[in-house]
């Protein structure tokens, strides 16, 4: 029984240690100082948010730990920038709705901490056990903080909905990674791709579960169900987290699973992605049309644009994955944008969110309205905004896989999905004004402006952003 | 010989008892049944020889998880018979479901194949009983092996409590608390007076 008891190899961890342990820290400060230190402990956050990203840009390299639990490689460390960038702009959003009196709460800011290093956890996961428990942190602080405003009907119900099915897709996904554990006999994404070159009945029932389980978490259809009530029943600022930060955290997971543990089964999961892919794009596309909640737009929008990154994944080549990693970075980019502009939607009576509230925003705010009508614009996939490249490039790599069918729908469907976007500027430039909004708080008018500027101004000088996609997806072959 | 009659025992009971759990009207006899199953599963655990999960699950579970169970049971007014009205409702579509779900098992077990060398791709192979006792081989697994998953099992129970707090505490302001500061700050001069009291006047007056 003397087995050599060494310390375990930390560094590629630091990032997530430092959340980990900051989140506590921040903890005992709220615990011992009340709710009055809301302030101080968003501040905190934000910077350890901050720190923990310049942790990870500070390395390179492939390192892992943990007899290959995790592991640390370009493709974790783009992706968990991304991640870090959502959580920490969703704290910057979140700063007008947690000072209201009953509603300094600041468990908010700690449970995003808490999610994100869950996120990290998912997007460094080589095993299903480290895939799993990262899914779970996440996903627990997700439904937390959907009902955080406990005292509102439609928040709690949006807590225990998205509770209650993610549950059951958890559930699903178990059931599918204990399937593939026994048909491989391990639960390393190695070792499965090694014992599953030639796949098997049983396995493949394995991976559909997986696949169901990780569909429910980026809201792709058929498992997207619970996504436009529990956007339209959270408070703004944490539908702008959903619709951010994990979906890049179970993207990654999606892309990583597929590319390293089941590469001997490619057809196999080719064609779930390729019909989740085609439904979610058609779904996001017709569904949104007659929303009247901008919220719900939104929902539905994310369901479309996860539609969107999977088909990158279904061309299952090294192009896909960099398509993927460049749509979902400019998703969150174009997601904060819109909801800096959503959270600013408020009269003195308070926030609004019907559409039909835009009217006439040219007149009275005719900067907010540009700005908002360059991301509905990039989000249409209007060249030459940031949303035409992502588009772009992933249908190139499904040009280039021989998926012809799957491009040519793909386009058809953001041509549907474009009109409730341009609905929108129209409603915005010519319809008579409605009340004017209250003045924009400065940290949304810088959100939205970096945002607004990063998608107009893209197309000048894309090369960092690609580069990177392109050397993070290389590091997964 | 008699590990097979035991094992006959304990998964019969085991089983007829899994299934009283659900169907059982009084939802006291349900954790009672719940009780049964954990005990006789533990059983089953010692026959395979592994008598540190036999003994950690009645320990756990019976000891614990379901005199709590028990508790929540008595404690809460739940109607049970009116959270099972719905049942017959469902029962067609939960009946077919299960029904789907039974079949791609049969498939799924019809062709078991287990890859060529699972055995030795085994991530964590348990070392033979002869060299190592239960404990000491679980104990080595889960906080040397698997210290990771450990720690970030431990990092979601903090979430788990984090919100339980955040959904339900409550400060209600009418709520008096002892406060210990307060009362060890009171001194002698800001509670006490003394008076002179004359005689044959008693306490009448002057006693603010």
């Amino acid at each position: 029984m003397n087995q050599a008891l060494q310390f375990p190899a930390l560094q590629a961890l630091y990032p997530e240690i430092l959340l980990v342990v900051g989140a506590m820290a921040l903890l005992m400060l709220g615990v011992f100082r009340g709710d009055r230190s809301t302030g101080a402990v968003n501040g905190f956050a934000v910077l350890l948010l901050v720190a923990a990203g310049i942790l990870v840009c500070l390395q390179d390299g492939t390192a892992s730990a943990f007899h290959g639990s995790f592991v640390s490689d370009p493709f974790a460390r783009f992706l968990k920038v991304v991640a870090l960038i959502g959580s920490a702009v969703t704290i910057v959003l979140a700063t007008e709705f947690l000072s209201a009196p009953h509603r300094q709460r600041y468990e908010f800011a700690i449970l995003i901490m808490l999610a994100t290093a869950g996120m990290m956890v998912l997007i460094s996961a080589t095993d299903l056990i480290a895939l799993y428990l990262g899914l779970e942190l996440m996903s627990l602080s997700l439904y937390v903080i959907a009902a955080l405003d406990r005292d509102s009907l439609r928040s709690t119900e949006a807590g225990l909905k998205y509770f209650v099915l993610g549950a059951l897709s958890s559930g699903m996904l178990l059931y599918g990674s204990s399937l593939v554990y026994g048909f491989t006999g391990t639960v390393e994404f190695a070792g499965i791709a090694k014992a599953a070159q030639n796949g098997g009945l049983g396995l493949t029932f394995g991976l559909v579960f997986l696949f169901a389980g990780l569909c429910f978490k980026v809201s792709a259809v058929p498992f997207h169900m619970w996504t436009p009530d529990v956007y339209e029943g959270a408070p703004t600022p944490v539908t702008a987290f959903f619709a951010s930060a994990p979906k890049v955290a179970a993207m990654s997971v999606f892309v990583r699973a597929s590319m390293t543990a089941f590469p001997g089964i490619a057809e196999q999961w080719q064609q779930i992605i390729v019909f989740v892919s085609i439904a979610s794009m058609v779904l996001g596309g017709f569904a949104g049309i007659g929303q009247t909640n901008i919220k719900r737009l939104m929902a539905y929008s994310s369901i479309g644009n996860m539609g969107y990154a999977l088909i990158g994944l279904a061309a299952g080549s090294p192009d896909g994955v960099q398509s993927v990693l460049i749509y979902v970075s400019l998703y969150v980019a174009m997601t904060l944008g819109m909801f800096a502009c959503i959270i600013a939607m408020r009269r003195a009576d308070g926030p609004v969110e019907k559409i039909a509230d835009l009217a006439g925003l040219a007149r009275t705010k005719p900067a907010m309205a540009f700005f908002l009508a360059m991301l509905l614009f990039s989000l249409a996939g209007v060249p030459p905004l940031a949303g035409f490249f992502g588009k772009f490039y992933v249908f190139l790599a499904a040009m280039k896989a021989g998926l012809y069918t799957l491009a040519i729908l793909g386009v058809l469907a953001s041509v549907v999905a474009a009109y409730y976007y341009l609905a929108i500027v129209k409603i915005m430039y010519f319809d008579e004004p409605a009340t004017p909004f209250e003045p924009m708080r400065g940290e949304l008018k810088t959100v939205l402006a970096v945002s607004g500027l990063f998608v107009l101004l893209f197309f000048v000088y894309p090369a960092p952003l690609v580069e990177a996609a392109a050397a993070a997806a290389k590091s997964l072959f | 010989m008699i590990a097979a009659v035991f094992f006959y025992l304990f998964a019969s009971i085991c089983v007829a008892s899994a299934f009283m759990v659900i169907a059982a009207r009084n939802p006291v006899h349900s954790v009672l049944f719940l009780i049964l199953t954990f005990v006789n599963a533990a059983g089953l655990f010692v026959l395979m020889g592994a008598e540190f999960l036999a003994m950690i699950l009645v320990v756990v579970y019976v000891g614990a998880v379901a005199v709590l169970f028990l508790f929540v049971v008595m404690m809460l007014d739940v109607d049970f018979v009116e959270l099972r009205q719905g049942v017959l409702n469902y029962l067609p579509i939960g009946a077919l479901v299960g029904l789907v779900v039974l079949v791609e098992l049969l498939l799924v077990l019809g062709g078991w194949a287990i890859g060529e060398n699972v055995t030795a791709a085994i991530t964590a192979p348990i070392p033979p009983a002869a060299d190592v006792s239960n404990t000491a081989a679980l104990g080595a697994l889960l906080y040397t092996r698997y210290v990771y998953f450990f720690q970030a099992a431990g990092v979601v129970l903090l979430v788990a409590m984090i919100g339980a707090i955040v959904l339900t505490l409550r400060h209600k302001p009418y709520v008096r608390r002892q406060s210990i500061a307060e009362q060890n700050a009171r001194s002698k001069a800001s509670q006490l007076s003394v008076k002179q009291v004359r005689s044959g006047e008693g306490l009448s007056q002057g006693l603010q």
